[in-house]
């Protein structure tokens, strides 16, 4: 079995080398070094979020803002020196991405995943990922079919702390919320994990090398959304009623492949890369699969979408929001953090009542 | 049924995305961007969650 995925890998590789070039299998290997430390390590979002809410055990989450200040210390720089050559993750902050931020933390802890978790967990076999993510792509489409209605109801420009001064805010920022969180927990739970840390130290450079390689953060979302709006143009359904889908820029990425689309290479790099570790473990996918009831599949479907669609609100989920926003410099990565999290607090207290506790 | 069956079924999903759009888009290798965007010269052109396009 081990044999023959790595052959499958090597012959993905070999033909996407082929096929489309170079840079892109660069970052399909990127995007399998992110499923690889984020399933390797059972380093996520949302399960870290719910241990502060819930036990007030901070560890995940201070190794969450490791992490992002490991790649602030190299991307706030790099992008201060190329500018134009790479971009940042900056975007408008308005009520509709308050909002969405918001929304996505309730879903989030519903599912017990987030943009990069709801990947890995689906190529780890979880069921409730794996109902949740075509309706994650279903409403990140329609969430950008929508984006610009909503982004007209009032937003201020993009604003992003840049050079020497930019960095040191952020890792400010960061330091002063770890310190809150810190001050919030228990004695025992105030350290984090060695695994987090080498986690934190493997995700900043892999973020890294998404940055230098495509010229832009690691993202999650857009690349969903594309697919399925791929889909929906292949079978004849006129996109130009949305100005999102019928911007030029938009139609080229529609008429290109998505092994060119660097969101989607690293989606598929994840999904591979934990299927991998899954695959690797001894036990790793022998698991029985709960039985949901109708009211959990329904829970998940609902969520699966409202992930998907209020992170194109937010312009950007866990990653691309907030571990990219903030680590590039974005101000609306701090504000995703702040109005994601107050979610999650209201998402871990409907979880229990929505039937995805699994029975056995 | 385990989680094998589930996780192939993620795998399934994944081929048959890439295989399906494989019939509708023209790959050139020779049209291939530098390795890394970084000291390439070029604007960067791909697209990002956080982007309203023009």
């Amino acid at each position: 079995m081990r044999l023959v995925l790595l052959l499958a890998v090597v012959t993905l590789v070999a033909a996407v080398s082929l096929l489309v070039g170079f840079r892109y299998v660069l970052l399909i290997a990127v995007g399998v070094g992110f499923g690889l430390v984020l399933e390797g390590l059972r380093f996520g979002f949302a399960g870290p979020w719910r241990s502060m809410i819930v036990n007030r055990d901070p560890s995940g989450v201070l190794g969450h803002l490791l992490a992002i200040a490991f790649a602030a210390i190299i991307a706030i720089p790099l992008l201060e020196w190329r500018q134009g050559e790479l971009t940042g993750a900056e975007a408008p902050i308005g009520f509709a991405m308050v909002a969405g931020a918001f929304c996505f933390g309730i879903a989030m802890q519903v599912v017990l995943a987030c943009g990069s978790g709801t990947l890995v967990n689906a190529g780890s076999g979880n069921l409730v990922s794996i109902i949740a993510l075509p309706f994650f792509a279903i409403g990140s489409f329609v969430g950008s079919y929508h984006l610009f209605w909503w982004t007209d109801l009032g937003s201020l420009p993009a604003y992003k702390f840049s050079g020497f001064s930019g960095l040191l805010i952020t890792l400010v920022g960061l330091a002063i919320i770890a310190i809150l969180f810190l001050r919030m927990s228990p004695k025992k739970y105030r350290k984090i994990p060695r695994r987090y840390i080498v986690a934190a130290l493997l995700l900043a450079i892999l973020a890294s090398l998404n940055l230098v390689l495509a010229g832009q953060p690691w993202g999650v979302v857009y690349g969903l959304g594309l697919w399925v709006a791929k889909g929906v143009a292949a079978t004849g359904f006129d996109l130009s009623s949305s100005i999102y889908w019928s911007a030029s820029s938009s139609v080229e990425r529609l008429q290109q492949g998505i092994l060119t689309d660097y969101t989607s290479l690293t989606n598929i790099g994840i999904v591979l890369g934990a299927f991998f570790v899954s695959c690797w473990r001894r036990d790793g996918l022998s698991q029985k699969l709960p039985r949901l009831p109708i009211k959990g599949w329904l829970s998940a479907i609902i969520s699966g979408f409202v992930l998907g669609y209020t992170a194109r609100l937010a312009f950007g989920c866990n990653v691309g929001a907030f571990f990219s926003g903030i680590s590039t410099g974005s101000l609306h990565g701090w504000i995703w953090f702040g109005a994601a999290f107050l979610g999650s607090i209201i998402g871990v207290k409907i979880r229990p009542s929505l039937g995805l506790v699994p029975k056995s | 049924m385990t989680r094998k069956f589930t996780a192939s079924l993620t795998i399934l999903f994944i081929a048959s995305i890439i295989m399906l759009d494989s019939f509708n888009s023209d790959f050139n290798p020779y049209n291939a961007p530098a390795a890394f965007a970084l000291g390439s010269g070029v604007q960067g052109g791909g697209a990002f969650c956080g982007e309203l396009p023009d």
